[in-house]
């Protein structure tokens, strides 16, 4: 552990709020199986609130645990997830065989990214993927010499890339934004501040909180679906009540985790509401065309990873880029 | 003197041949790779059995093997061609010590070689869980090649053995034929209920292939998607 215990302290109280949050839905969850145990078949509806539950504390579990290790720790993380996300997406949109090679590139591409963020070096890790990727892997693709379909391969694996690495090393470098030209060697065991950690946890628990704020109001108030041909369970009301819900929470957690004040955090909250909506329905559409259910099956009750931080690979940059444009 | 240098041997190798399933197969395929189901699963749970599946790479038989609890190991022989595994000394002792396949000789029922029918049945009264092929060779990547008789033949011998029929589907991509570059995927893994020759009799060939088309088409994930 190399943060200061003290300056951790609006962390870990958010993250005692989490813990007795998601108590209190395991305990509900428990209370309803039991009661429709008694009358009848619960069936796999059950099972399926069950099995979520059970993920988000193993979620939870795991992102608190880096985030009280330390940067490096966390950027290990985002780096693995990139690497399972990109696999999900490279196990769902067609690919080519001739391409085998350049897929493995794109992997490669994982543990240069998140090298970047570790050693703090904005200026590559924005252009690497849009800029050096984009021209290096069309170059890999031409020398193995197969035209069909060559823009359709190329876009997507360009595509991939910007998904599920690009987007996702955002939320590893939030940790190290605030040290920016702090001259702090983040490998040499200093004591860190625990900004960039309060700061990747109030972009974590506002997309993921507005998901299921969207989803619960979705069932109680949507009538009228948004996108029926992509995804017709995100309705009008569900959209709604995220965006008010998300909007009070960015405002009530901005004054602890982030340097904004309650009217910008609220602000912030509706931005994020509203690019989690749009990277939800991105992924489905994306799940949709590929003509498949879940992205994987890691997270049971959730499907894979990519089903999960769908909506943060678009609240990500959106976010990061608010935060380093006004404070770092 | 020399029993106890065969004795020390055999015993390196067993330890190579855990550690090897342990520390490298088992990882590589659990993370490197990963793995969807696609039913529940249905591999053997003791000896004298026989998991048939469909042939795409060299890592179908890691898959399958890191599959089964490490107490079995010691009973795992991928049934596999003696002159393509006896090509040379390190491969052979690969092949047969660490992997440990039961190498059968193809094409040649001149009576000189043995049986290979004979020798699988061998390795069946011994208690063993065959792992077998019947498409013969890998064949081309990710489309499955006409079933041979060779299973039926194998079943009608040994009737009463549990025959496991599993689908491996994305392997190929990973690790095709000819191509030694590992290029991580999710590989989707189904399995059906064990049959019997006994069970079925005549129809044994006909319900084995049905199941596999079952498998087969349980899956949804593309092939490479652009041909």
């Amino acid at each position: 552990m190399i943060f200061d215990f003290a300056t951790m302290l609006p962390v870990f109280k958010v993250f005692f709020a989490l813990v007795v949050f998601l108590s209190l839905a395991t305990v509900t969850c428990f209370f309803i199986n039991k009661r429709k145990a008694v009358t009848a078949d619960g069936g796999s509806m059950k099972n399926e609130l069950q099995l979520r539950i059970n993920s988000w504390w193993v979620m939870i579990g795991v992102f608190g645990l880096s985030l009280l290790f330390g940067p490096i720790t966390t950027i290990y993380l985002f780096a693995i997830l990139s690497f399972v996300a990109l696999k999900e997406y490279f196990s769902m949109t067609p690919t080519r065989k001739a391409d085998r090679q350049v897929l493995f590139w794109a992997y490669l591409i994982i543990p240069l990214q998140y090298y970047w963020v570790a050693i703090g070096w904005y200026g590559m890790f924005i252009i690497f993927i849009p800029i050096y990727a984009f021209l290096f892997m069309p170059f890999r693709m031409v020398l193995a010499g197969e035209t069909k379909n060559y823009l359709k391969a190329a876009s997507n694996i360009h595509w991939g890339l910007m998904l599920t690495v690009f987007t996702l090393s955002h939320l590893a470098f939030l940790v190290v934004l605030p040290l920016q030209g702090a001259e702090v060697e983040l490998t040499n065991g200093l004591r860190v501040s625990s900004e960039g950690a309060a700061l990747l946890l109030y972009l974590v628990v506002l997309t993921q909180l507005n998901d299921v704020s969207q989803f619960i109001s979705g069932k109680l108030f949507g009538h009228t679906p948004i996108t029926p041909t992509v995804s017709p369970n995100k309705t009008r009301g569900g959209l709604i009540g995220g965006l008010i819900f998300t909007g009070l929470l960015g405002a009530l957690l901005a004054n602890s985790l982030t340097p904004m004040v309650w009217w910008q955090g609220m602000l912030v909250g509706f931005g994020i509401s509203l690019a989690g909506f749009i990277g939800d329905i991105s992924m489905s559409a994306i799940k949709r065309d590929a003509g498949i259910k879940d992205t994987g099956q890691l997270l049971p009750g959730h499907g894979g990873i990519l089903d999960r931080l769908d909506s943060l690979t678009f609240t990500a940059p959106l976010f990061f880029h608010l935060m380093h444009y006004y404070f770092y | 003197m020399n029993t106890l240098k065969q004795n020390i041997l055999k015993a390196s190798n067993t330890v190579l041949r855990f550690l090897f399933f342990i520390v490298i197969v088992r990882p590589l395929v659990k993370i490197v790779i990963g793995l969807r189901y696609h039913s529940p699963i249905n591999l053997p749970k003791n000896g004298k059995a026989i998991v048939v599946a469909n042939h795409n790479s060299h890592l179908d038989t890691m898959v399958l093997i890191s599959m089964m609890p490490l107490r079995l190991l010691s009973k795992i022989q991928p049934v596999a061609a003696a002159d393509y595994f006896t090509k040379n000394r390190w491969v052979k002792w690969f092949a047969l010590k660490i992997i440990g396949i039961l190498p059968i000789v193809r094409n040649k029922m001149d009576g000189k070689s043995d049986n290979p029918i004979e020798l699988c049945k061998e390795a069946l009264e011994h208690g063993k869980i065959l792992i077998f092929f019947p498409e013969g060779s890998r064949g081309e990547p990710e489309k499955m090649s006409e079933l041979k008789y060779g299973i039926t033949k194998l079943a009608k011998e040994c009737p009463e053995v549990s025959i496991y029929p599993v689908y491996l589907h994305g392997l190929g991509k990973v690790m095709p034929k000819g191509d030694a570059v590992l290029v991580p995927f999710f590989c989707d893994i189904a399995f059906s209920e064990p049959m019997s020759f006994q069970q079925y009799q005549a129809d044994f060939f006909e319900v084995l292939k049905a199941s596999f088309e079952q498998m087969h088409d349980s899956i949804k994930y593309p092939d490479w998607g652009y041909e």
